[in-house]
């Protein structure tokens, strides 16, 4: 693989190609289509946590004027599977605002009084709403069929499943130990809080073609659920993706799309549903809270003897808690011989979770760094020491099974360690946390088509939704393949009847397997050209290469000939069999596991409870950093994101299962005030796997950022605070009870 | 010749890879965590852990796998070496 300093477009830095129109407000996000004839849905949700639906009647919404379809449950084929009873409830509501009916009406302002005319009868179940509640003897079922792990020969439950892990012999290696740490750990639920709201438009013709228009992180995946939940086929739904306001895991699950297209069916006219943003903390997908306990021992140099975790996280209504990548994450960062790790994926009566960036590890990762943080406070060891000590490395059996190849933990500490932000003294009156963050990324399917224009530039028809800037990471590797300027070249996000199968921008995946078929449809675009040049001159196609974007003749070749362009190729190639495309569609194997280490100071006002971030440093490995503007944004994102989770986002429910601050002035996410400049630092430790060396890079930013708060305050504060977040009143509690 | 045919067991067990099991997984497996399988191929594998313990090959479709260190969401064309290390594993998603 080539040196980064070999490179002419990878690792530049150029213009978004976005940027003006999403900050002039003219790029189209999910609720800016307009259609002829366009309608408006509305959705009804349930009042209750939890209740057995007896009736619903639609028929008082139905009969007001300019109110043209109105749906309940049983419109649906019967749904045989958790997606599908999650867009609308049938027989029983299982967390409050659990959609129940929809309406479409001539303007938002009727189908929302509609909602009021719709009869539901309910029969109101006792909630389930923490894990203690839902693990407890004797609990309320969420789901009456529900075995853990599929055993029914065992009762019903509310744990879904348990998983483990485990090597060696835990209870020796705590026995060999010279000191031991333990804590309990506590994490709401949070929401990823992307600014745009869930939207889509829906319609259907005379011949039953359904067309989406939505806001998504994969429309192919949106075309596989609507066309499932309706029980029709995927060849009758095509799906275009709108530019998208984050999604962060989010947005990889349909919501409105079947109930839009199920009631332009019944209107005949376009229907356009756009979530207000309470719907969407209340009847989307956040993440689990967690309770963990994490317990590490280690001899007095700092070798860790062993370490155990038990996980419980909340799956929402239905199971699918991301307890399993918790568990195989937790202890990643580490050579270990001893473990064992427990995973229960537990039912409550909340919302559906979704996947959440890296989703699950955020929350393990944070009781173990926790836990090796007091380790290191207990031996007088640098926690970054302590970690490099035993450090996951090349040949490292993961936690999880294999073995890692090549990987960069090693180098990020190091880099953590010379860093001039954590060789300064901790400010006065600060605390410094440190912490390792960890994420699989994966591969999967993708297609891309490269087209050459008539006059020579390129155009990129891939299916991959742009999130986090993978049109300029997908032009910045078909420059460095073609050899041509990154400014000839544009990248398009086709939709699912214009191009290849491609899986959802999500996993870290796209510039790793979407840029892997891009370059080898730019590959494939070489080939065709050496052939038309060989074409051209009268040679074999065997005797040209292609240098620095141009057909010319191999050394030695006798051929007094002028290399040929793209442009050259273009203009002539009617002569020689035709305009120019190349394609590759690929299931991407061997994406490389993503590490990172993150350092924060932060100061704790003693009498407001008010935690103020004073400098924040996040490094990590991109394996090689294609754009690395792009790459620092992700690093930047993740650990404000972190940061928000950590100090102040979390759900708060009363009694009854009712989310109190469904709202973002109630839920609050950092805004730029309340946070530093995040200083970065990309480690490049190239991935064999990828042309380029690419490593995912969008997830594992947000792995270590809570850890690394949480012991910054435990720094700064003298003691440890277990539950998250730090907002002002649960910290400010926490100081009176430990200064009595 | 005789001496060739005492060294046929040892050949055939340079040819057999590990196989191992997660938690979740052993459901399927009697309850085994680890085994040995003469193959060379992630095909000629699961055809073998099919007719040990029937119904398991459509549980693996939904596994992920690590051949070597190497994670594979779908391993179907995977060449498998002697003495390779097979984990099966949770398919991860991300967000």
């Amino acid at each position: 693989m080539a040196e980064a300093e070999d490179y002419k477009a990878i690792g530049t830095r150029p213009v978004r190609p976005d940027g003006v129109e999403k900050v002039t407000g003219r790029a189209n996000f999910g609720a800016d289509l307009t259609l002829p004839g366009m309608i408006h849905g509305k959705v009804l949700r349930s009042p209750h946590a939890h209740a057995h639906i007896k009736s619903i009647d639609v028929s008082g919404a139905l009969s007001m004027e300019g109110v043209l379809a109105a749906v309940s449950g049983t419109d649906f084929p019967e749904q045989t599977d958790d997606l599908g009873r999650n867009v609308i409830a049938r027989d029983k509501v299982l967390y409050h605002g659990h959609a129940v009916a929809a309406v479409a009406a001539t303007t938002p302002l009727l189908a929302e009084q509609a909602l009021d005319a719709i009869k539901v009868d309910y029969d109101v179940l006792e909630p389930v709403l923490s894990i203690d509640q839902a693990i407890a003897d004797g609990a309320t079922l969420v789901n009456e069929e529900m075995h853990t792990n599929g055993d029914a020969s065992q009762p019903a439950s509310n744990i879904a499943a348990i998983t483990k892990f485990e090597r060696g012999d835990p209870e020796q290696g705590f026995a060999d130990a010279d000191v031991v740490v333990e804590g309990e750990y506590r994490i709401p639920m949070a929401h990823q809080g992307y600014i745009e709201p869930h939207a889509c438009t829906a319609t259907i013709n005379e011949e039953g073609k359904i067309t989406v228009w939505c806001s998504t992180q994969g429309h192919f995946d949106v075309r596989t659920q609507t066309a499932a939940i309706l029980g029709t086929s995927i060849s009758k739904v095509k799906v275009i993706a709108s530019e998208i306001g984050g999604g962060f895991g989010g947005k990889l699950t349909v919501y409105l799309e079947p109930l839009a297209v199920k009631l332009s069916e019944l209107s005949n006219r376009p229907v356009r549903m756009v979530m207000n943003r309470e719907e969407v903390f209340r009847a989307t997908g956040p993440t689990s809270a967690t309770w963990c306990k994490a317990k590490v021992g280690a001899k007095k140099d700092g070798t860790i003897t062993a370490a155990t975790a038990w996980l419980a996280y909340e799956a929402g209504a239905f199971a699918g808690a991301p307890v399993g990548p918790g568990c195989m994450s937790v202890l990643a960062p580490y050579d270990l011989e001893n473990f064992s790790i427990e995973g229960l994926d537990v039912l409550v009566n909340k919302p559906r979770v979704a996947a959440y960036r890296a989703p699950g590890a955020p929350q393990a990762m944070h009781a173990m760094e926790c836990a090796v943080d007091d380790l290191a406070r207990e031996l007088g060891i640098d926690p970054i020491d302590l970690r490099l000590k035993n450090a996951a490395d090349e040949g490292t059996q993961a936690p999880y099974g294999p073995q890692f190849p090549a990987i960069g933990l090693k180098a990020c500490l190091e880099a953590a360690k010379e860093h001039p932000n954590y060789k300064a003294p901790v400010p006065e009156g600060c605390g410094r946390g440190v912490a390792s963050g960890f994420w699989f990324n994966i591969g999967m399917q993708s297609s891309a088509e490269v087209l050459i224009r008539e006059d020579g530039t390129v155009t990129i028809n891939e299916g991959s939704p742009d999130i986090g800037g993978s049109r300029a990471s997908m032009c910045l590797m078909a420059a460095e393949t073609l050899g041509i300027p990154y400014d000839r070249i544009t990248a398009h996000v086709a939709d699912t009847e214009s191009t290849g199968y491609c899986n959802m921008t999500g996993g870290s995946r796209t510039t790793f397997a979407t840029g892997m078929a891009v370059v080898q449809a730019c590959e494939d675009i070489i080939a065709q050209c050496k052939e038309r040049a060989a074409m051209t001159w009268d040679i074999d196609a065997d005797q040209v290469d292609w240098d620095d974007g141009q057909a010319v003749p191999k050394p030695g070749v006798n051929a007094d000939v002028d290399p040929l362009s793209l442009a050259d190729i273009a203009k002539a190639w009617g002569r020689t069999g035709g305009p120019i495309l190349g394609r590759a569609s690929v299931n991407a194997q061997g994406a490389g596991a993503g590490f990172s280490v993150n350092f924060t100071d932060v100061a704790v006002d003693r009498e407001t409870g008010k935690v103020d971030v004073k400098a924040y440093t996040a490094i990590q490995d991109a394996g090689r950093a294609i754009h690395p503007s792009y790459v620092e944004g992700q690093m930047q994102g993740g650990a404000a994101q972190g940061l928000g989770w950590a100090l102040n986002e979390e759900y708060i429910y009363d009694d009854n299962g009712v989310m109190e601050n469904a709202g973002f002035l109630d839920y609050r996410v950092p805004v730029a005030s309340d946070l530093p400049m995040i200083d970065t630092q990309i480690v490049e430790v190239p991935n064999p796997t990828h042309p380029y060396g690419v490593r995912g890079v969008g997830e594992t930013p947000i792995t270590a950022p809570l850890a690394a708060t949480s012991n910054a305050v435990r720094d700064a504060l003298g003691f440890r605070v277990s539950e998250l977040p730090f907002s002002p009143p649960r910290l400010l509690a926490a100081i009176d009870s430990h200064e009595g | 010749m005789e001496g060739a045919d005492d060294f046929r067991p040892l050949l055939g067990r340079l040819s057999m890879i590990k196989v191992v099991f997660p938690d979740h997984l052993m459901q399927n497996t009697e309850g085994v965590r680890e085994t040995e399988v003469d193959c060379d191929s992630y095909r000629s594998l699961v055809r073998e852990l099919e007719k040990r313990w029937p119904g398991i090959e459509d549980v693996l479709a939904k596994t992920a796998v690590a051949i070597n260190g190497q994670i594979y969401q779908d391993a179907w064309l995977e060449t498998i070496e002697p003495s390779s290390e097979v984990f099966f594993m949770h398919r991860i998603e991300g967000g």
